[in-house]
């Protein structure tokens, strides 16, 4: 089995009320000089056969629409 | 006149759905491993929060037996109307164009608003004329619509001005595919049937599709599916 991460953001030029949620929180807290802040999601499986997770991307853990996806395989 | 309303895990607004129909016609809720829709002349996709709205609202339902009957149902022209998680779902299975993002801002809504009809050649809307204004709660987090190169007679329902609950692109609040037999709207019609609650004028979306199927003129899609 191989290890994947699928890493799923907001498509760029979709406005993302969450990540301007976060970037308007972080100076409250001090932390000046964040920028471009965007809120997405984690998806870890383990596969046999890692060549088919784009697929499984398009189908069904995105929404290519709406979002971009990366598919990261962990070292063995 | 016989509507289908589908019942999905997790599906809360299925009832009201089953008894705004009646009021019209005939109406059974068909379970969401059905794959039966002998004599339904229409399916209703209801609100609600089917498989939980994990992933992504919608995203699982599609996959589901009862969905794969009425992709078929509304290939052959049947007319299908989804109601807020309804028309995600049918978003998600790509029966209509578009997506659903969450709301603007960030919050959970419910209201009644005004939306302005704009298309009403659609089996839903045949009883309004363009421009007609129908008072209909909202009730929804995920509702921003977001369709890039969306053509414009496939805009059924636009909020009106100064009305937009989610920051939906151009206002948009109700869209059907090209052929115009599937109609997805954000705002509840079912929840808009009786006076009692404050607005009755969800009722003419049911009372259109009535209409037509007994005038025998909803499309190709009134015979059902085998």
């Amino acid at each position: 089995m191989t290890r994947v991460r699928v890493l799923i953001r907001p498509k760029e030029g979709i406005l993302d009320p969450q990540g301007q949620a976060v970037e308007g929180a972080l100076p409250a807290l001090g932390f000046e000089g964040v920028r471009n802040v965007h809120v997405g999601r984690l998806i870890e499986l383990d596969v046999e056969d890692a060549s088919q997770v784009p697929e499984m991307c398009e189908r069904l853990l995105a929404n290519p629409l709406i979002e971009d996806y990366e598919v990261q395989e962990a070292a063995a | 006149m016989r509507f289908g309303i589908v019942r999905f895990p997790g599906s809360c607004d299925e009832v009201d759905a089953l008894l705004a129909c009646r009021r019209f016609g005939d109406a059974r809720l068909l379970w969401h491993k059905d794959r039966d829709l002998a004599e339904i002349d229409a399916v209703v996709v209801p609100g609600g929060f089917s498989y939980g709205d994990y992933l992504r609202a919608g995203a699982i339902a599609r996959f589901s037996p009862v969905m794969e009957t009425v992709l078929e149902f509304a290939r052959a022209g049947g007319p299908v109307l989804g109601i807020c998680n309804g028309f995600q779902v049918l978003c998600e299975a790509g029966m209509l164009p578009g997506a659903l993002l969450p709301n603007r801002s960030l919050r959970f809504v419910s209201r009644q608003v005004d939306v302005v009809v704009e298309n009403p050649d659609t089996p839903f809307t045949r009883a309004c004329e363009k421009g007609d204004r129908l008072s209909l709660p909202v009730k929804h987090t995920t509702g921003r619509y977001y369709a890039p190169g969306i053509r414009a007679e496939q805009v059924v329902l636009r909020y009106a001005p100064g009305q937009n609950p989610n920051g939906a692109q151009d206002d948009i609040a109700g869209v059907c595919n090209r052929d115009g037999n599937v109609v997805g709207v954000m705002p509840h019609p079912e929840h808009a049937v009786d006076p009692m609650t404050g607005s009755s004028d969800g009722g003419r979306l049911f009372e259109s599709l009535a209409t037509a199927v007994a005038r025998g003129r909803a499309g190709v899609g009134i015979l059902p599916v085998g």
